[in-house]
């Protein structure tokens, strides 16, 4: 019993931790520029992709051993750094005073052509990187034992969600985030310079979304299609939490982490519909999300 | 659709009719799936029209091409009639079941509660291998029409006049629908909800019903497909099927009923055609058009058609 009641904590903490990465760049995104960011998906498999490589390309050099680990946020960061602002500054930004159908729209377009990209880069067969996840070996809790890997992913989610939290509550930067998130139309009028502020809070999403696909890449087999799977969760996840909030996140990502493993655990059956099921219930009693705030509708 | 409109929907539907005796038996079969494609377009179209953005028509496609193979298998049903009707209901009775939920959300919540649906009955054809076949899918025997079995060769005829004239049928009732009071709150939903509701009228049930009438529509289209292709698979319900969907409309333009299936022969052949010579890059080449008329022509190619009004006049 103890021991089922441990595994569903930790397969849910590792699953969490997953979620909450990415969840926490389409977040950001939405809360900033009020697009819903299907090509969100796309980064995270570039990262994915990104960092298959760069793995590969350390393993062949005699270099120091544990150094592989840095080409995780290399990946993350080189993929956001330069997919973020061109995406942003080349198509987004004739967007934003569309309505929010056409910004969709042209988010899936950017989504079906990374998807193309991506196999022509990396052609289609499926791309293996384990070296990171074997390296640590396995640790034990209790009875069980765990891949040590997945406890450094739970670590990264941590201290990326600590990091993300200090930036935009302490920072000046962060705070005008903030400010945009909560009132777009006073904080353009008390003079934040928009088109800067979108770049930043863009590339930002963007770097997350890679990450987690950068620390997922040598869990899985990195192959086409990966990115179409996530979105779907990222934004249930979101939606669970509150459309640009980092509590939102975090709480909606251990939301459906540990009642996934539950089930998973318990009632296998229920698995694909859990998610669906809370995210139904939050939507009818808290549209807004569990972190969301009320909005007013303009007449 | 003022007379001319009409005019030139039947006789572009006699000619359709007339293409079936005359053209290739491949080309034929193309325009056999872009009709049934098509009809799922019109249903993201009729959709769009108030202003809603579904990634998850497929779940009525799917259901409809899935609703005729559980008739063939659990009832020995044949008759294609049968099930074109059977799926048409089951499509439709699913959506109003769902739409009672997904009927209160708009913009990018009801896209992506659409997109959410449409992926629990993907996992679950996946799932549920012992009834759906899993990742095989099914296969749809050659089924009846009117009683009569026709002949393998002569069937992809009698399969496309079947699906000609559904897709007739179906243009004509959406639109009878949208020439209704009921169809032109459809659009008043678009522009001001909070209006609509001062003039006395629904918005919920006005979006209710299009959403039931949308999964008809859809569902129709699916078993079409699944009728010509003679095959079913869980990648029906996948939701970047209901993308294509969206990307056909958005191709066509939603100013008429007849423009989903404008954009959808051209998307049938563009498909065919990309799919031999780019196999790897014909999505980017359709992402990279839709990126195009998102920023350039918004409401699609129908539009093209005011421009050529513009010079006669001139």
């Amino acid at each position: 019993m103890l021991d089922t009641v441990v595994v569903i904590g930790t397969d849910g903490l590792i699953y969490a931790a997953w979620l909450f990465l990415i969840a926490l760049g389409l977040s950001l995104i939405y809360g900033v520029l009020r697009v819903l960011n299907i090509a969100h998906g796309s980064f995270y498999a570039l990262g994915a992709y990104g960092a298959a490589s760069l793995i590969g390309l350390y393993g062949r050099q005699d270099l120091w051993l544990y150094g592989i680990y840095l080409m995780l946020p290399l990946a993350a960061l080189a993929v956001g750094g330069t997919v973020g602002p061109l995406v942003e500054r080349g198509v987004l930004r004739w967007m934003y005073a569309r309505e929010p159908v056409y910004q969709l729209l042209a988010t899936y377009a950017l989504f079906l052509i990374f998807e193309d990209l991506v196999k022509l880069i990396w052609g289609v067969d499926p791309i293996y990187a384990y070296a990171p996840y074997t390296l640590l070996g396995e640790v034990s809790i209790g009875a069980i034992t765990y891949p040590a890997y997945s406890l450094l992913l739970i670590g990264t989610a941590v201290v990326v969600g600590v990091l993300v939290g200090v930036f935009i509550r302490r920072s000046r930067t962060g705070r005008v985030v903030v400010a945009m998130i909560e009132d777009p139309e006073m904080s353009t009028a008390l003079g934040v310079d928009v088109p800067r502020m979108s770049v930043l809070a863009f590339t930002l999403g963007t770097v997350l979304a890679a990450l987690g696909g950068a620390m997922t890449a040598p869990m899985i087999a990195v192959m086409p299609g990966i990115g179409a799977e996530v979105i779907v969760l990222a934004f249930a996840v979101v939606v669970i939490g509150g459309l640009g909030s980092l509590e939102g996140a975090a709480i909606g990502a251990l939301l459906i982490g540990l009642l996934r493993a539950a089930t998973v655990h318990l009632i296998p059956v229920l698995e694909l519909f859990v998610i669906y099921l809370v995210m139904a219930l939050v939507l009818i009693l808290r549209p807004r999300g569990l972190w969301g705030r009320l909005e007013i509708r303009r007449l | 659709m003022n007379s001319r409109g009409i005019l030139v929907g039947g006789l572009s539907f006699v000619g359709l009719g007339v293409m079936g005796f005359v053209l290739p038996q491949w080309t034929v079969f193309l325009l056999s799936l872009a009709l049934a494609r098509g009809l799922a377009a019109l249903s993201v179209a009729l959709l769009m029209r108030a202003g809603l953005v579904s990634f998850g028509q497929s779940l009525f496609f799917a259901t409809g091409a899935y609703g005729a193979a559980f008739l063939i298998r659990l009832f020995g049903v044949r008759e294609a009639v049968v099930l074109l009707v059977g799926a048409v209901v089951a499509s439709m009775a699913l959506a109003a079941l769902a739409g009672l939920w997904i009927a209160r959300y708009r913009e990018i919540f009801f896209a992506m509660l659409s997109l959410a649906f449409t992926m629990i009955l993907y996992g679950w054809l996946l799932k549920a291998y012992w009834i759906t076949g899993g990742t095989d899918g099914m296969r749809i025997p050659p089924p009846t029409v009117l009683g009569v079995a026709w002949p393998i060769d002569r069937l992809r005829t009698v399969l496309y006049l079947v699906t000609l004239g559904c897709t007739g049928l179906a243009l004509g009732l959406t639109h009878l629908f949208l020439e209704a009071p009921l169809g032109y709150a459809v659009r008043a939903v678009r522009d001001n909800e909070i209006r609509l509701e001062y003039l006395g009228s629904s918005v919920g049930q006005v979006v209710y019903w299009t959403y039931v009438l949308a999964a008809g529509l859809a569902g129709l289209g699916g078993v079409l497909m699944a009728l010509n292709v003679g095959h079913v698979d869980p990648q029906l319900a996948y939701w970047t099927t209901a993308g294509e969907f969206v990307f056909i409309t958005l191709l066509g333009g939603t100013e008429s009923v007849l423009a989903p299936f404008l954009g959808a022969v051209l998307f049938e052949f563009f498909r065919t055609y990309a799919l031999k010579y780019a196999p790897y890059t014909w999505q980017m080449a359709l992402g990279g058009m839709m990126l195009l008329l998102v920023l350039f022509m918004p409401r699609g190619l129908w539009t093209l058609r005011h421009l050529r009004f513009r010079k006669a006049v001139s």
